[in-house]
């Protein structure tokens, strides 16, 4: 009975452990991921404002607004907030792009006790990175899809 | 004047519930199944891409403004503009075209991170 | 002797110290005025979570070794283990002391894996005092098993909590102190849970074996011992491993009691409870000792169970194989 080989068992097993799991509480949890991810975007909406009246346009606009809010994550990281507001927000602080911030942060915090070129930079991208790469990746196809088309 | 209040505060009512929209389905998404974070973050980028490519998202970021570009979908919108911007000036265009579009937030994601990397240290957590 | 899995000490080898340090978060426990050192600070004045780790159960090794009255060159063995990689913390610990180190690894139960050997090793006569010890920290078993400390990710609701501490004891022939009656080897136990974060449905099959196992070998029931006490089951594995020996005849629900579950002050925080290494360790080496030296319990079951787990095998999707291994103590 102790091992993998008893298949029917295991089934038996798992689907009982999954009666017993604890609830999920499903409606905080949204609301608390609507209210902070709305939240988010308003301040991106306000920063997008007030660089509309200092007369930025277009592209440098849209790209100075995420700057701006990539600063305000990697700033509350440091501080120590922002997993604060993760764990109480889940999907709506990690969703913006100040979760991205907030993974590319974190882990350079972390592991630059193991020195800065293989802790700091290389662990830098450990969970952003696969953002990164199926961006570009899924990008380049557009770009190629457009180009063909 | 009056008016023009109106318009700001419905920009703000338009990027709240869109972009607080975006992450409620990433919530219940999170709810349902055992995706992590990065998972997540990787598949609305994803979305993003697909979105702009088949030209859904681009009314939506008109619509919605921050409230579409702030999720990280709108990183995917970005990377997917700019493919297809520059696949209209030839075929290097059409390969650079989506990180140089993205380049301002992954610059400043590194370059933002290293500094914070010199300040401080992570601590440990008591709940 | 040995019949089924279970081998009895006929020389009753005895545990005359134990000591343990813990955390901050601990300290507001039930073990927080029993521990030895309550820690003001996680970080124990190193510059990292590891070195704070390695210190903490340094320190541990020679405080039981000191309210032993014991000096360094008594020990003829230590036997320690912890949750890191390549087991660097109980290594390190090792390097402060001039008697021979085996290093031992099962995850979260290696408190009771080393006690059990170190018993063995002394009831044979081998050696004449053995250390056993084991710790575990908060920060840099997330940083290892789990993500950065300061990523924004939610706690799922069947997570538990890793103590940041360490326990530790001197196993001695002799007449005083507590005894080691008999010692139930575990068998790996793997029902098929995947998920991560949900230790202690994984867990709980290997608890109920060994246990079972236990009173299958010595013939004896639930209601013989004080207290059944599992390493870091949580809640919800208590919860598992009382229906599965309740399912086979066994009914532990009275006296079974779980470090994890007791572990911290308000469990809500922490979910599930408490786990890791030092879980088990500081709960028994404070809290548990203490109270059987005070006459309390005379006679109780310690089973710590652990999850044989890397990030490669569950990366690999891999299911968590878990163990526990039970020594059965009495005052």
């Amino acid at each position: 009975m102790t091992g993998k080989s008893k298949e029917n068992y295991n089934e038996n097993y798992l689907r009982y452990i999954r009666t017993q799991d604890p609830p999920t509480q499903h409606f905080k949890n949204c609301a608390a991921a609507f209210g902070v991810g709305g939240l988010i975007c308003c301040i991106g909406q306000f920063i997008r404002i007030m660089l509309e009246y200092a007369g930025l346009t277009g592209d440098e606009l849209a790209g100075s607004t995420s700057v701006i809010l990539i600063f305000l994550g990697c700033l509350l990281t440091g501080l120590g907030v922002y997993d604060r507001i993760g764990r109480y927000a889940g999907a709506g602080s990690i969703v913006p792009i100040t979760g991205f911030a907030n993974s590319v942060t974190s882990p350079a915090i972390e592991f630059k006790t193991e020195g800065w070129i293989y802790g700091m930079a290389a662990k830098m991208f450990t969970v952003a990175g696969a953002i990164v790469v199926f961006g570009v990746f899924s990008g380049v196809l557009v770009g190629l899809l457009y180009y063909f088309i | 004047m009056g008016q023009e209040m109106l318009d700001i505060f419905l920009q703000f009512l338009k990027a709240f519930a869109v972009g607080g929209g975006i992450c409620l389905i990433a919530q219940i998404i999170i709810n349902f199944t055992d995706l992590t974070a990065g998972k997540i973050l990787v598949y609305f980028m994803l979305a993003g891409v697909v979105l702009t490519a088949i030209g859904v998202y681009q009314p939506l970021v008109e619509f919605a403004g921050a409230g579409a570009t702030v999720p990280i979908s709108g990183f995917g919108y970005l990377l997917a503009n700019g493919a297809i911007k520059g696949a209209e000036k030839g075929f290097f265009y059409a390969v650079t075209g989506s990180l140089s579009a993205a380049s301002a937030g992954v610059t400043a994601a590194v370059v933002f991170a290293f500094i914070m990397a010199l300040i401080f240290k992570s601590r440990t957590k008591r709940n | 002797m040995k019949k089924g899995n279970t081998v009895f000490f006929k020389n009753a080898p005895r545990i005359i110290s134990f000591a343990a340090i813990c955390g901050t978060k601990e300290k507001e426990g039930v073990i927080g005025e029993f521990a030895d050192i309550a820690l003001d600070d996680d970080m124990y004045g190193e510059s990292t979570y590891e070195k704070a780790e390695c210190k903490m159960l340094t320190n541990t090794i020679a405080l039981a070794i000191d309210k032993a009255s014991l000096k360094e060159k008594d020990v003829d063995v230590m036997l320690s283990g912890d949750l890191l990689n390549q087991i660097i913390s109980a290594s390190f610990a090792a390097r402060d002391y001039n008697f021979p180190f085996l290093g031992v690894y099962s995850a979260c139960s290696t408190m009771s894996e080393s006690i059990m050997l170190s018993a063995m090793m002394v009831n044979a006569g081998y050696v004449k005092r053995a250390v056993a010890a084991t710790g575990s920290h908060f920060a840099s078993a997330e940083r290892q098993y789990r993500y950065p400390l300061e990523l924004g990710c939610t706690r799922p609701p069947q997570s538990q909590w890793t103590v940041t501490g360490a326990g530790g004891c001197v196993i001695a022939e002799g007449k005083e102190g507590i005894k080691i009656v008999s010692a139930t080897m575990g068998r790996v136990c793997d029902y098929g849970v995947t998920d991560v974060n949900n230790m202690g449905a994984a867990m709980a099959p290997a608890a109920a074996d060994t246990i079972m196992q236990h009173f299958k070998d010595t013939g004896t029931s639930p209601c013989d011992y004080d207290m059944i006490l599992t390493g870091d089951l949580g809640a919800l594995g208590s919860r598992i491993v009382k229906d599965l020996t309740w399912e086979k005849g066994y009914d532990i629900s009275e006296n079974h009691v779980d470090c994890g579950e007791i572990v911290y002050n308000v469990i809500e925080n922490e979910f599930q409870g408490g786990s890791g290494a030092g879980c088990s360790a500081v709960v028994l080496n404070s809290y548990v000792l203490s109270k059987m030296r005070a006459g309390l319990y005379k006679r109780i079951l310690f089973a710590a169970t652990g999850a044989l787990l890397s990030t490669v095998s569950s990366g690999q999707g891999e299911s968590i194989p878990c163990i526990s291994h039970l020594v059965e103590l009495e005052y």
